[in-house]
């Protein structure tokens, strides 16, 4: 019986498989946690940040999330850390760190 | 009430598909199919059916539209033959992979090298481990009525597998005989519509298909889609058992004519089968005990049921109307021998290759295969490596 | 929010009139409706989780394109094979909210025209209730070469979708071999340079020229800049205008391209101020120019930064440098002929 994505692994049965490895949900890649990659890491100063926005279409990885009109923390747990919201940003609000 | 007239092959494909009236066809004109999408585009012209059609600009593009249209939920068929096949080579294998319900009429013409328009099987041969249903027509009457029987056999629960309706290239598809129709409501209702349970264009579900799969799944996805081809062969039945009540006329994986207590048979697909019924009946009138197995299904391969229908014969001939350079013969003498060995079969067997690029075969020719079948059977090594019908040789 | 700096444009683009191909949604019929803020709080399509590069400019095309698309808009995506299909749609994990169709590398155009076609023939025996846009997704691989064919008959047969461009300017996905997008002198795995070989010796297609030659109603070349208006614009035009159009969107690559990530931002803008990225639209058969550097580049700025052309800049390769500027400013001059400028 075709099991739901975040049930399907590599130990996964042929029978539970989904027909034709087709997938009937929205949006599963976001079980899958990318943010494991990053080697550096951005940090987001709120008091700098004057909510501009720039940022947001930049990221590769729809990790600047926008609500009622202003930027969410970043999304650490898909964030890859490429660093290019810190050249997007005007105002100097983001600086990338070593590490996770 | 059935309607007697008289239309060539590829004329009884398009008043079949007049009567089911398709959601979409993509095409690409070639040789012998081409008239297919000529009738379809006639009728559609003149508002005889809802299809739209998609004049693609070749037939990797009719493939890859009809995946496109199939996998949104349009009941969806091309056609084509020879090179035509064999340019969509690649995406035959996705149209199956992602369990698409695709019709497709093959006009079965040789394939290139040297470029030739006649009747042949390398090309759906060619194709036959793709993953495809392979159903071949003996004539008009055939194809008319396969062509009605496949979605049911394609959209079933069981099997969303895309199915060929094969027919031979000009011998059947542009010859003119005689054809029982049936009347366009009752088609309609055995038919039905098409109601895919998941599909692109389904309110409130996003579908997607055709994914990047690492090596963790992709044995397991092809076995899943090996058990639907497995599925196929009692849909077929089936389908074949209700289409007989709607017709009188019934069909299997294959067609036993005077098989029962033949001693020698042929085993063969396609038209060549009309010059061996007139063959045998004259054989028989003679006393010789001479059959026919011609198949009509070659995917699923029906090889247990084929095997156990030849049982009783001494010597079999299994004709192919395609070369597979395999050194022995073409695929229907390799599937059928391997599965006679399974079940430890003891007659004498024998692969023919004939009418290649439209070679015609005469009851003379067939005659001579009955009779050297009976030498063959007792231990006369009479036909050689593996023979020709017609051929020109030295030797 | 007065005064943000637009990280230095220092033209003003501005939307051209509508494309006369009929029916425009009323949104675009008033100039100056471009609002930045609203865009970004539109709901994603693109999800993360994806499996792209750190940094990869394909994504930021895509997300940004699939941005375009009105808030509550259904539409169904298709991809050829590349970058993109092979991260973004890797079973069981599908990155996209909309319906998503993935075929084979070279038939994105041909798998979306059926899809439009189902579309037509569902909705026309009352089968689909709902409005649909289709937009396909290729790299330059899939696009300007092996994809060529069928993107050309979508657009010949005038099917009502959209074609997009992801124009890295090589076949990334397979480990940075030439296409036909690869700019002159770039070293790529099948130009590499050499002892005798200063990187790819052949200028490259003009895309957009070929497909404005298809007689559809709009076709467009943008790439990221300041705050992407320039992008949003087109995108929406695009996909909102009946019937086939084409966006190009130049995104670089930092592997193929090899550069630093964050610099994506840079090498976008030097692309367009040194005129060898330059952006237009061709709406109607009428070419029309979106910018005009007040002042011009000299192309070195962007190729400096970038590892593929390191060797141009190693003494003795002046002529070459000195070849690659003339063949971009004889497409300059050319783009602004045909403009009208």
């Amino acid at each position: 019986m075709a099991l739901k994505a975040e049930l399907i692994n590599e130990k996964t049965s042929w029978q539970d498989l989904t027909e034709g490895l087709q997938i009937h949900e929205p949006a599963t890649s976001k079980l899958f946690e990318t943010g494991e990659w990053r080697t550096s890491t951005p940090v987001w100063e709120k008091e700098k940040c004057k909510q501009c926005l720039l940022c947001v279409p930049y990221c590769p990885d729809t990790c600047i999330l926008v609500t009622e009109g202003k930027r969410d923390d970043f999304d650490y747990a898909h964030c890859k850390g490429c660093g290019i919201c810190v050249k997007a940003c005007p105002f100097g609000a983001i600086t990338m760190k070593e590490g996770e | 009430m059935a309607i007697k007239e008289r239309m060539s092959g590829n004329e009884a494909v398009a008043h079949a598909i007049k009567q089911i009236n398709p959601d979409v066809m993509p095409a690409f004109p070639i040789t012998p199919s081409t008239e297919i999408p000529q009738f379809v585009s006639t009728m559609i012209a003149n508002g005889e059916i809802d299809t739209e059609f998609i004049p693609v600009e070749s037939e990797h593009s009719s493939m890859s539209a009809a995946i496109g249209a199939s996998a949104a939920g349009a009941r969806t068929l091309t056609a084509t033959s020879s090179c035509g096949l064999a340019l969509m080579w690649e995406v035959l294998y996705v149209a199956a992979s992602n369990r698409l319900p695709i019709m497709m009429e093959v006009v079965n013409r040789a394939l290139s090298g040297p470029i030739n328009i006649n009747a042949e099987h390398s090309d759906s041969m060619g194709a036959r481990d793709s993953g495809w249903i392979q159903i071949y027509a003996e004539n008009n009457q055939e194809v008319y009525d396969n062509t009605l029987q496949a979605y049911r056999i394609a959209e079933h629960r069981s099997v969303k597998l895309p199915v060929m309706i094969c027919q031979d290239g000009f011998i059947t598809s542009h010859a003119v005989e005689n054809i029982t129709l049936l009347e366009d409501e009752p088609v309609k209702k055995f038919v039905g519509s098409y109601e895919p349970e998941h599909y692109l264009l389904k309110e409130d579900e996003a579908m997607a298909v055709g994914p990047y799969a690492i090596s963790g799944y992709c044995m397991e996805a092809k076995r899943a889609q090996a058990q639907a081809m497995i599925n196929a062969k009692e849909v077929i039945l089936q389908v074949a058992k209700e289409f007989e009540e709607l017709s009188g006329r019934s069909y299997g994986f294959f067609e036993e004519y005077c098989l029962e207590d033949a001693e020698y048979a042929i085993v063969a697909i396609g038209s060549v089968c009309g010059t061996i019924k007139e063959t045998i009946d004259k054989l028989r009138a003679k006393g010789c005990r001479v059959g026919l197995l011609k198949v009509r299904v070659f995917r699923p391969f029906p090889g247990e049921e084929m095997a156990a229908a030849l049982k009783n014969c001494k010597a079999i001939a299994i004709m192919d109307r395609c070369e597979g350079y395999n050194a022995t013969g073409g695929p229907l003498g390799a599937e059928l021998t391997a599965a006679l060995y399974r079940t430890k079969a003891t007659a004498e067997t024998v692969n023919i290759i004939y009418g290649l690029s439209g070679r015609d075969v005469k009851v003379s020719d067939v005659e001579e295969v009955y009779e050297k079948l009976e030498r063959l059977a007792q231990g006369d090594n009479c036909f050689g490596e593996y023979p020709y019908i017609g051929l020109r040789s030295n030797n | 929010m007065a005064n943000i700096p637009i990280l230095g444009l220092e033209a003003i683009i501005e939307p051209s009139e509508p494309a006369q191909g009929g029916g425009m949604e009323k949104s675009m019929e008033q100039k100056n409706t471009f609002n930045f803020r609203e865009i970004q709080e539109r709901e994603e399509r693109l999800a993360p989780g994806h499996r792209m590069c750190a940094g990869c400019g394909g994504t930021i095309a895509v997300r940004n394109v699939l941005k375009a698309l009105h808030p509550g808009d259904k539409a169904v995506i298709g991809n050829a094979t590349g970058c993109l299909e092979v991260s973004s749609f890797m079973y069981p994990y599908t990155a996209y909210e909309d319906s998503y169709i993935h075929n084979v590398f070279e038939n994105a155009g041909a798998t979306l025209s059926g899809v439009e076609t189902a579309y037509k023939a569902l909705k026309k025996k009352g089968k689909i209730k709902e409005d649909y846009k289709f937009i396909t997704f290729g790299g330059d691989g899939g696009t300007y070469d092996i994809g060529l064919q069928s993107l050309s008959g979508a657009m010949e047969r005038g099917h009502d979708m959209v074609y997009v461009c992801y124009d890295n300017g090589a076949y990334m996905n397979t480990g940075v071999q030439r296409s036909s997008a690869t700019p002159m002198y770039a070293d790529t795995t099948t130009t590499p340079t050499g002892k005798v070989s200063d990187g790819k010796p052949q200028t490259r297609k003009d895309l957009a020229a070929i497909i404005a030659a298809h007689n559809i109603p709009y076709v467009a070349q943008t790439t990221f800049i300041g705050n992407m208006k320039d992008l949003y614009v087109k995108a929406e035009k695009a996909i909102y205008t009946p019937g086939a159009a084409f966006l190009n969107i130049m995104a670089p690559c930092p592997r193929g391209w090899k550069y630093d990530a964050p610099d994506i931002i840079e090498i976008c803008k030097l692309a367009v101020e040194t005129c060898y990225w330059p952006l237009f639209e061709i709406v109607d058969g009428k070419w029309i120019l979106s910018y005009k550097p007040k002042n011009k580049l000299p192309l070195e700025d962007f190729l400096r930064k970038q590892g593929r052309f390191k060797h141009l800049f190693k003494p003795g390769n002046e002529h070459l440098l000195e070849a690659f500027q003339n063949e971009v400013d004889k497409r300059w001059e050319e783009l602004l002929f045909r403009c009208g400028e």
